[in-house]
């Protein structure tokens, strides 16, 4: 307990992704809060790969976390530009109105 | 180490409350503070871990450009928040159920870790105690990955052009310059000399 190992961080990492999963579920009607809830499960990712980076004494998951930065804020920019279209076209950004094309 | 395990539960607290806050508040821009405040707290954790360039660029990719982006967009689009909340309990059991099993599964591999058959070091980087975390991401990004690093770089530009391009619109109601129209003008087109009669002056058609 008082020992910081690998497994704590292995928690942690765990509780944020099942929080951000969790988030996508509840917030079923807000776009920009599931993205954010995308943005919370890439960062558990990241904790989890860093965190084995360090404790094998391996530089290389350390480099997989920067690559995982990049397609996240691309994913986002990306993201956020949809739906600012998606807003000045029609006027909302309620998931539920999100059905023109019938899928 | 005593010191070390109180400073990882107060910032690891910090993270999950912020996350949780981050789902939950009613406010959109508030959540974006939270998310703010975990990519925050989820740097210090890196920067105690030892990874300190991940945790740095953590700050500035996520801090200084995502978040800033979602806070620019969620009060640029200013839609009504209160009506999008309605369905909060509506989704709460299935959201929680699926939570609580990806949560168990996850537990159950953590848990399994300790059983682990013996890791056959596979892995011909050095690691070198002597260098700092910097020094050994950039001379492994600059040889062994240096193609993803270039691909990365292009997925950046693929996104670019492609966020400007979607919220690229031409106005109608503007006047926009137009350079071929400007400099292909003739005197002719523009200027013309006008006999003025006394007391009646010059009609401009336009």
């Amino acid at each position: 307990m008082i020992e910081i190992t690998l497994i704590h961080y292995l928690f942690l990492s765990a509780i944020i992704f099942t929080l951000g999963i969790f988030g996508i579920f509840v917030n079923r009607k807000n776009v920009i809060v599931i993205l954010m809830s995308i943005e919370l499960i890439l960062l558990s990712v990241n904790i989890n790969l860093v965190a084995f980076s360090v404790y094998l004494q391996n530089v290389t998951g350390q480099i997989f976390t920067l690559f995982i930065l990049t397609v996240a804020a691309a994913e986002s920019a990306i993201g956020l530009a949809i739906i600012v279209i998606f807003f000045r076209n029609r006027g909302s950004i309620q998931v539920e109105d999100i059905n023109s094309m019938k899928g | 180490m005593i010191a070390h395990a109180i400073i990882f539960y107060f910032l690891s607290t910090i993270t999950i409350l912020s996350t949780i806050m981050v789902i939950a508040s009613r406010n959109t821009v508030h959540s974006v503070f939270f998310l703010i405040l975990d990519f925050v707290s989820a740097a210090c954790l890196f920067i105690m871990l030892g990874a300190e360039f991940v945790g740095m660029i953590l700050l500035i990719v996520y801090v200084g450009a995502v978040a800033v982006l979602f806070l620019f967009v969620v009060m640029m689009l200013e839609g009504n928040f209160e009506k999008i909340k309605q369905g909060f309990l509506q989704y709460l059991p299935i959201g929680f159920f699926i939570g609580i099993v990806i949560f168990l599964e996850l537990i159950v591999v953590i848990g399994g870790w300790q059983y682990k058959s013996e890791f056959i070091g596979t892995s011909k980087i050095i690691y070198n105690a002597n260098e700092t975390n910097t020094e050994q991401l950039g001379k492994l990004i600059y040889t062994d990955f240096f193609l993803p690093f270039q691909i990365s770089g292009l997925v950046l530009l693929v996104a670019m052009i492609g966020a400007i391009l979607l919220t690229f619109r031409r106005r109608t109601n503007m006047k926009r310059q137009d350079m071929v129209k400007q400099s292909s003008r003739e005197r002719v087109d523009s200027i013309s000399s006008v006999d003025a009669e006394i007391n009646k002056g010059v009609k401009i058609n336009d």
